[in-house]
C-alpha cells in the first residue's frame, strides 16, 4: 500500500470521527504508520465535521494538502461539494446521497444547489465519483447510525484492501450489540448496495 | 503493542504512568479529554474545578504536599490561572507539577489565537513542546521529572493538532506506572509563603534555575539535530517541525522539545553549521526574536504567517519564497459552485432557544458570555452584542448600567450560563450587587457544560467520575448573596420565559436575577417528547424559522402567500415543543413517536 491521504467530511453527528478512527487503524492493521486529526467544539453543533486519516510508512504532518487528497468520503451532498477541492486529479469522492439542510438555507439566506450542479463541481476535480445511498441502507437494516459503516464498506470496494482486515478492526470497536448490523452495513456497502457512478435524479 | 492514541489521551497516559496522583482542570476545547482519561485511573484523583485558577491552585496543594499533581487548561485558560502560575514559579514545587496548556491556532474554538510559549518565559518556567502522541507520553514522564530536578512548575505546551490528532503509541510496557510515595509537607515558608520579603529572596532562585535549566537543554536528547543538507537549517518545534519535515525533507532540522529557556549554545553550534538558520514557528515569533537578541542571523516571519494554523500549503508558500523546490500548486477546480456556509446552531430541542427568541422578540441589547448560546449571536437571532470571555457578561453590563446606558430604550441584559456563572460569574454578580447596580442578569442553567461535550460542573450534581455529589443550587446562590428579585423559569416555555424577562426589565433600581432552567438535550434528564409535525394550516408566516431550529426547514411555496411553507424532519426533532408555542396559526401539532 503506498501513501494514501484521506478526508472525510460531514455533518455533527453522523458518525465522521468513529469512521475516521476505524479508516485510520486499518491503516495500521496493514502495518503502516498513520495519523488523523480533526476539529472538534463548535462544529459539533451541527457545523461542519472534517477528519484528515493520511496512511504512509512514515506520517509527518497530520493534514493532508489541498489538492493532493486520494480519497474524500462526502457523508452529505452540499459537504461533498465544500472539500472537493481537497481531492487530487483523478482522486475518488465517494459521496452518501444524503441532505442535511444547513441553516443558512433553512432561514432562507441562501439555497441547496441541486443534484445536477453537485455533480457538475465534483466532476471538475474528478471523473470518478461514486454516490451511495448509505442512509436508506442503513434505515433498511433498522439503524440509520449505521449509515457511516456502509460508508466505510463502500470505500472498501474502491481500495486494494482485504475486507477480512476492515472487518477486523470493526469487530474490535464495535459493541458485541451493534456488531452483527455493521457487519452487515458494511457489507451492503462493500458489495455496492445501491451505488451509482452516474448523478442520478431523485425526488426528496 | 501499538495503539492510536489523541494527544490529550496519550498525554493522560503520560500522566498515569509518571505516577501523577492529583490531576484537575477546567473543560475547555482543545484540552478536555485530558482530565476525561485520567478520571479512569482509579489511583489517580482527577477533578473538575469551577475554574482554571482554582485548578492550578489545587495542582499547587497537592505537590506542596509532595505529590505528583497536574493542572489542563485551554490556552484562555491561563490567563485566568496565570496569577497562580507566576506565585509557582517562584515557590517551586515538591512533588513535580506540570501544566498543560492546550493552545489553539486558528481559534477553531476560542476567541483568541495566543501564543502561551510566551507565558513560560513571562513566568520564567520551562516549557516543553510534544510533536505527537508518542511524544505527548514521553514528555510527561519527563516534564514531572524536570520539575522535581530544578524545583519549578512546567508547562506542556500543545496545539489543537496535538491534542486532537491521533497518532501511533508505543504501548509496549502496558500501562506501568511510577509509583511516587506522598513526600509530606516541610514547612519552609521563606519558599512557601510569599510575603515580600520572601519573594525578593526567591528572585534570584528562579533567574538561577532559568540559567540551569537552558544549560541543560544545550545537551539534554529533548532538543535533537536531524544533518541533512546543510543550505538550509531548520529550527521547529510542535506540529509546524511536521509540516516542515514535510516540506523542507532532506535539509538539516533542530527540533525542540524544550521551547523555553532556549538551548543557546545548541542553537548557535546549529546556526553556524548551516547557511541559512529557518525558523519555522506557528503564531507569534517567539523563538525568532529570542534568537535574533542572541545576536543570530535567522529568518522566519517574513516566509511563514503570524497569523492562522499552518498547513502544508502555508509552510510549503514559505519554502517556496525560499527558493525550495516544491511540487507544482494544484491549481483550483474550475467549479463555480460556491457552497452555503453551514454555521453552528443551537441544538433541535435546545433549552436556550427560547431564551434567544425572546431576546430578538423584544430587542435587547445582549452582554453575552461563553459557551453554547455564544451562537445567540449568529442569525437568526443576532441576540448578542458583546463576547469576551469566561464571565465578562456580567462586568459589562454593569458598566453599561452605571453609565446610564442600560435605559428605556436600550435596555441591557447579561447573559451567561450555569458553568460559567460558576466558572467567573459569581464575583462578578457580587459586584452589581456590592456596588448598587441595576443589570438584569439571566442565568442559562441546563445542569451541565454542555459547548466541550456535556462536562459536569458544580451544579451538576455529578463528579467527573460520574458519582452523585452535593449540588449548588444557583438560585440559594444567588439569593444568598442579596439578590431580591429572582426568577426561576421553565426554558421549554418560551411565553413564560418572555414574561418574566419582561417582568425582570421593569425593576430599574436594582439587581434582578432570571434563572432559565431546562437539561441540556444529551443529558439522561431531557424529559422524553413527542416529534411534532406541520399541519395544513401552516401558511408560510416564517415565525417558526425564526427559532433558528435545524430540524425546520422550508418546504413548498403557499399559493396564497407565496411564502415557502414548513417541514420537519423527523429525525431531528426531539419535540421541545417552542416551534408549535411561537406558531400563530396552531399549525404545528405533537404526533405519537
Amino acid at each position: 500500500m503506498n501513501k494514501t491521504d484521506f478526508l472525510l467530511a460531514g455533518v455533527g453527528g453522523q458518525g465522521v470521527l468513529t469512521a475516521s478512527d476505524i479508516l485510520a487503524e486499518v491503516g495500521m492493521a496493514l502495518g503502516l504508520d498513520v495519523k488523523k486529526s480533526e476539529v472538534h467544539g463548535f462544529s459539533q453543533r451541527g457545523g461542519i465535521v472534517d477528519s484528515h486519516v493520511r496512511w504512509d510508512t512514515h506520517v509527518n504532518a497530520p493534514l493532508g494538502e489541498r489538492g493532493r487528497i486520494d480519497y474524500l468520503l462526502a457523508f452529505e451532498l452540499l459537504e461533498s461539494t465544500r472539500w472537493a477541492d481537497y481531492v487530487k486529479p483523478g482522486g475518488v469522492i465517494l459521496v452518501n446521497r444524503q441532505r442535511i439542510l444547513p441553516m443558512s438555507v433553512t432561514i432562507g439566506n441562501a439555497v441547496y444547489p441541486n443534484d445536477a450542479e453537485i455533480d457538475l463541481a465534483l466532476r471538475t476535480v474528478t471523473d470518478r465519483i461514486v454516490y451511495v445511498e448509505g442512509l436508506e441502507i442503513a434505515k433498511a437494516l433498522g439503524n440509520k447510525n449505521l449509515a457511516n459503516t456502509v460508508l466505510l464498506g463502500a470505500l472498501a470496494r474502491e481500495m486494494d484492501v482485504d475486507p477480512e482486515v476492515w472487518l477486523d478492526v470493526i469487530v474490535k470497536r464495535v459493541p458485541q450489540k451493534y456488531l452483527e448490523e455493521n457487519k452487515k452495513a458494511f457489507w451492503a456497502g462493500r458489495m455496492g448496495e445501491l451505488r451509482n457512478t452516474q448523478h442520478v435524479t431523485r425526488k426528496i | 503493542m501499538k495503539k492510536l492514541l489523541s494527544g490529550n489521551e496519550a498525554i493522560a497516559l503520560g500522566a498515569y504512568r509518571a505516577g501523577v496522583k492529583y490531576a484537575s482542570a477546567y473543560p475547555g476545547t482543545p484540552s478536555t479529554e485530558i482530565l476525561e482519561n485520567l478520571a479512569k485511573y482509579p489511583a489517580v484523583r482527577a477533578e473538575w474545578a469551577p475554574n482554571e485558577k482554582v485548578a492550578l491552585d489545587s495542582a499547587a496543594g497537592a505537590c506542596y504536599a509532595g505529590a505528583r499533581a497536574l493542572a489542563a487548561m485551554k490556552h484562555v485558560g491561563l490567563n485566568v490561572a496565570s496569577e497562580s502560575l507566576f506565585y509557582l514559579a517562584y515557590t517551586g514545587v515538591n512533588g513535580g507539577l506540570v501544566l498543560v496548556s492546550t493552545d489553539d491556532p486558528g481559534a477553531w474554538s476560542s476567541q483568541n489565537e495566543q501564543d502561551n510559549r510566551h507565558y513560560a518565559r513571562f513566568a520564567k518556567v520551562p516549557c516543553l513542546e510534544p510533536a505527537d502522541s508518542q511524544e505527548c507520553v514521553d514528555y510527561m514522564a519527563m516534564a514531572f521529572d524536570l520539575s522535581e530536578q530544578f524545583d519549578t512548575p512546567v508547562i506542556v505546551r500543545t496545539t489543537t493538532r496535538i491534542s486532537h490528532s491521533k497518532s501511533v503509541v508505543n504501548v509496549e510496557d502496558g500501562n506501568s506506572r511510577a509509583e511516587h510515595p506522598l513526600k509530606g509537607f516541610t514547612p519552609d515558608p521563606t519558599k512557601y509563603a510569599m510575603i515580600p520579603a520572601h519573594s525578593r529572596r526567591r528572585h534570584p532562585v528562579v533567574e538561577e534555575r532559568t540559567k540551569k535549566i537552558a544549560e541543560w537543554g544545550n545537551t539534554a536528547p529533548i532538543n535533537r539535530i536531524e544533518w541533512g543538507d546543510k543550505k538550509f537549517g531548520i529550527l521547529a518545534s510542535s506540529v509546524a517541525y511536521q509540516y516542515a519535515h514535510e516540506v523542507f525533507a532532506g535539509y538539516s532540522f533542530l527540533k525542540l522539545g524544550l521551547s523555553w529557556p532556549l538551548p543557546a549554545q545548541l542553537i548557535r553550534d546549529f546556526a553556524s553549521q548551516v547557511e541559512t538558520l529557518v525558523i519555522v514557528e506557528e503564531l507569534d515569533p517567539f523563538f525568532e526574536t529570542e534568537i535574533k537578541a542572541l545576536g543570530i542571523p535567522c529568518v522566519g516571519k517574513e516566509y511563514f504567517p503570524m497569523v492562522n494554523e499552518f498547513s502544508l500549503a502555508v509552510v510549503r508558500e514559505g519554502a517556496r519564497k525560499l527558493g525550495v523546490p516544491q511540487p507544482p500548486a494544484v491549481p483550483a477546480p474550475a467549479t463555480t459552485l460556491t457552497p452555503p456556509p453551514r454555521p453552528p446552531a443551537l441544538c433541535p430541542g435546545c433549552p436556550h432557544r427560547s431564551t434567544f427568541f425572546a431576546l430578538r422578540k423584544l430587542r435587547l441589547r445582549v452582554a453575552g458570555d461563553i459557551g453554547c448560546y455564544s451562537i445567540g449571536v449568529l442569525p437568526p437571532f443576532n441576540a448578542m452584542d458583546t463576547i469576551g470571555c469566561m464571565g465578562a457578561s456580567l462586568g459589562v453590563a454593569q458598566g453599561i448600567d452605571a453609565v446610564g446606558a442600560n435605559n428605556e430604550k436600550t435596555p441591557w441584559v447579561a447573559v451567561i450560563g450555569d458553568s460559567t456563572f460558576f466558572h467567573a460569574g459569581m464575583p462578578a454578580l457580587a459586584n452589581i450587587i456590592y456596588n448598587q447596580g441595576a443589570a438584569t442578569v439571566l442565568i442559562l442553567d441546563n445542569d451541565i457544560t454542555a459547548m466541550t461535550g456535556q462536562q459536569q460542573n458544580p451544579g451538576s450534581g455529578i463528579t467527573l467520575q460520574g458519582q452523585p455529589t452535593q449540588k449548588i443550587d444557583i438560585e440559594s446562590v444567588v439569593r444568598g448573596m442579596g439578590v431580591q428579585d429572582v426568577f426561576v423559569v421553565e426554558a421549554f416555555d418560551e411565553r413564560a420565559v418572555e414574561k418574566t424577562l419582561k417582568h425582570a426589565l421593569a425593576i430599574k433600581d436594582r439587581p434582578s436575577v432570571v434563572i432559565s432552567k431546562g437539561p441540556c438535550v444529551f443529558l439522561p434528564t431531557y424529559p422524553p417528547k413527542f416529534t411534532y409535525a406541520v399541519n395544513e394550516k401552516c401558511n408560510g408566516c416564517s415565525m417558526c424559522f425564526r427559532v433558528g431550529c435545524p430540524a425546520i426547514f422550508k418546504g413548498e411555496i403557499d399559493t396564497t402567500t407565496k411564502q415557502p411553507k414548513a417541514l420537519i424532519d423527523p429525525l431531528l426533532c426531539v419535540g421541545c415543543d417552542i416551534c408549535a408555542q411561537v406558531c400563530p396559526h396552531a399549525a404545528i401539532d405533537q404526533v405519537a413517536n
